[in-house]
């Protein structure tokens, strides 16, 4: 085993559906195992933290760690596997962008505790109990890592040196990614290892898109019909496809939904909620605040459409006026 | 809120028309406050909304934006295009936060001079009673929580260039 390259994989805030997509590579992952030596891999293996700080500073080649980061746990992993890899690769856009996790930075940590502990119509917490950090028992000491603030992005903790974008990614460009670290053949730090183009150049509805969309209402996707054939916005759905990379294949579009922006934005753009709302907010039809304003009624929670994967990420990174209640 | 709080405004005026009234508030010798720093661009239609959440996160306590009237951009219809990013960003930083007064848009025509000093007074005033958004103070708290540095390379841009 001594010489194969070590790689590791870990998961931070995620939903389990990164680790899905590692599995899907089926028969090639298999067929990698037997090139690489996977040194931490939590889902399917049982290595622990205590191997990974033996290591040497560097002695893994490459770590892909999924999952936003959101406790002090998962802020100490990303910092001892930073330490312990050659290349640090964000995967999914939990990672790469914060992701769904990252719309609780809407909320204040308080409320998030509450309503998850307390309020939630399925919980069952007859004394009352909220979580602790620290719990003493007969001289024992249990304790929990710290829920903190913030939801953030991989990089936004440790340098990272490249992403791989998507909710999951899909299976081909994980596989590329590994070919590329295997034989060296890497492109310049910082890339995001997907095509650096919209995804509407590479969507089959493309054709059926004019020049010229003017949208005087937005629909909701599931209260409608919705023409398999046809752009999602001449038809008055909101899709993402303008503002966001190619590279997933057209997953969603292929099952009739529009894009929700989960591959991000392409490499000319910093914020991609607001790339997004500059694409699809300029093509309404109206002149009129009122004309406009009743366009703009059919996309009732500008954040979860335009910010769907990318708030933690974003310019503003989270509702600004929270004052913060930091528990350190 | 500190008590000689002047606010900082970011402007985005149009080349052919609030720039011009700028010029001529100027030349007129009109006064106003002095809380505007102004970014001429062609067109109002050339404001992409990542400029003013990038004034915001960089320091701005409100960013204005001025074009041609309807019907009179010179190059047709980019300050409709304009309104329409404008009234869904409104509505995009209010709900993060961020009171929708601070984001201001306005119609001012190159010999609107006194229509500008106007604006420019009242957005003032507005923002004054507002208090400092004071963006980049509130990144460097939210990363107190953090325990050791981080290496977000934008925030250090942030965090060093105000
Ligand atoms: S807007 Fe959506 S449906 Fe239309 S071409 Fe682009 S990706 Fe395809
Ligand atoms: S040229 Fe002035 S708004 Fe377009």
């Amino acid at each position: 085993m001594g010489n194969k390259p070590k790689i590791a994989f870990y998961w931070c805030s995620s939903c389990g559906g990164c680790e899905e997509s590692l599995v899907d590579m089926a028969e090639a992952i298999v067929e990698l195992s037997t090139q690489i030596e996977i040194v931490l891999w939590p889902v399917a293996a049982d290595f622990k933290k205590k191997d990974i700080e033996a290591m040497a500073d560097g002695e893994i080649v490459a770590t892909m760690l999924n999952g936003a980061i959101r406790t002090s746990e998962q802020e100490e992993m990303a910092r001892l596997l930073r330490r312990k890899s050659q290349i640090l690769i964000a995967y999914g856009s939990c990672a790469y962008t914060g992701g769904i996790p990252g719309l609780s930075n809407q909320f204040p940590r308080e409320q998030l505790l509450k309503y998850v502990y307390h309020d939630a119509p399925s919980v069952v917490n007859p004394e009352g109990q909220d979580p602790q950090t620290e719990f003493h028992d007969a001289g024992r000491v249990a304790t929990l890592p710290i829920f903190s603030e913030v939801v953030r992005s991989l990089d936004q903790v440790v340098d990272v040196d490249y992403y791989i974008p998507g909710c999951a990614p899909n299976p081909e460009l994980v596989l590329d990614a590994i070919h590329a670290l295997l034989s060296g053949n890497l492109p310049s730090k910082g890339t995001v290892l997907a095509p650096d183009i919209a995804l509407c150049e590479h969507c089959p509805r493309l054709k059926t898109k004019p020049a010229d969309i003017a949208i005087d209402e937005f629909k909701r996707p599931h209260q409608h019909l919705i023409d398999p054939n046809v752009c999602m916005l001449v038809q008055g759905f909101a899709c993402l496809g303008p503002a966001t990379r190619s590279g997933c294949g057209g997953a969603c579009l292929k099952a009739n939904m529009p894009c929700t922006g989960c591959f991000g934005p392409m490499s000319n753009v910093r914020d991609q909620g607001a790339k997004a709302l500059c694409a699809l907010a300029s093509i309404v039809a109206g002149t009129t605040n009122e004309e406009i304003d009743s366009a703009l009624d059919g996309i009732p929670d500008p954040v979860g459409t335009f910010y769907r994967y990318g708030l933690a990420k974003s310019m503003l990174r989270r509702k600004v006026n929270m004052e913060p209640t930091l528990s350190k | 809120m500190p008590e000689n709080f002047e606010p900082k405004i970011l402007a985005f005026f149009c080349n052919w028309c609030t720039y011009t009234a700028a010029d001529l508030a100027g030349v007129s010798r009109m006064k106003y406050e002095p809380t505007t720093r102004v970014v001429r661009v062609m067109c109002s239609g050339r404001v992409d909304p990542q400029f003013v959440l990038d004034a915001f996160a960089h320091g701005a306590d409100g960013v204005l934006i001025g074009g041609c009237h309807p019907g009179d951009c010179h190059y047709v219809e980019g300050n409709y295009k304009l309104l329409r990013r404008f009234r869904m960003l409104r509505r995009l930083v209010a709900s993060l936060g961020i009171e929708p007064e601070r984001l201001r848009m306005e119609w001012i025509s190159a010999s609107e001079g006194e229509r500008l000093q106007k604006v420019v007074n009242e957005m003032t005033a507005q923002i004054k009673l507002l208090g400092p958004l004071e963006l980049p103070e509130r990144f460097r708290e939210w990363d107190t929580e953090l325990h050791e540095e981080t290496f977000d390379k934008e925030r250090e841009v942030v965090a060093s260039g105000q």
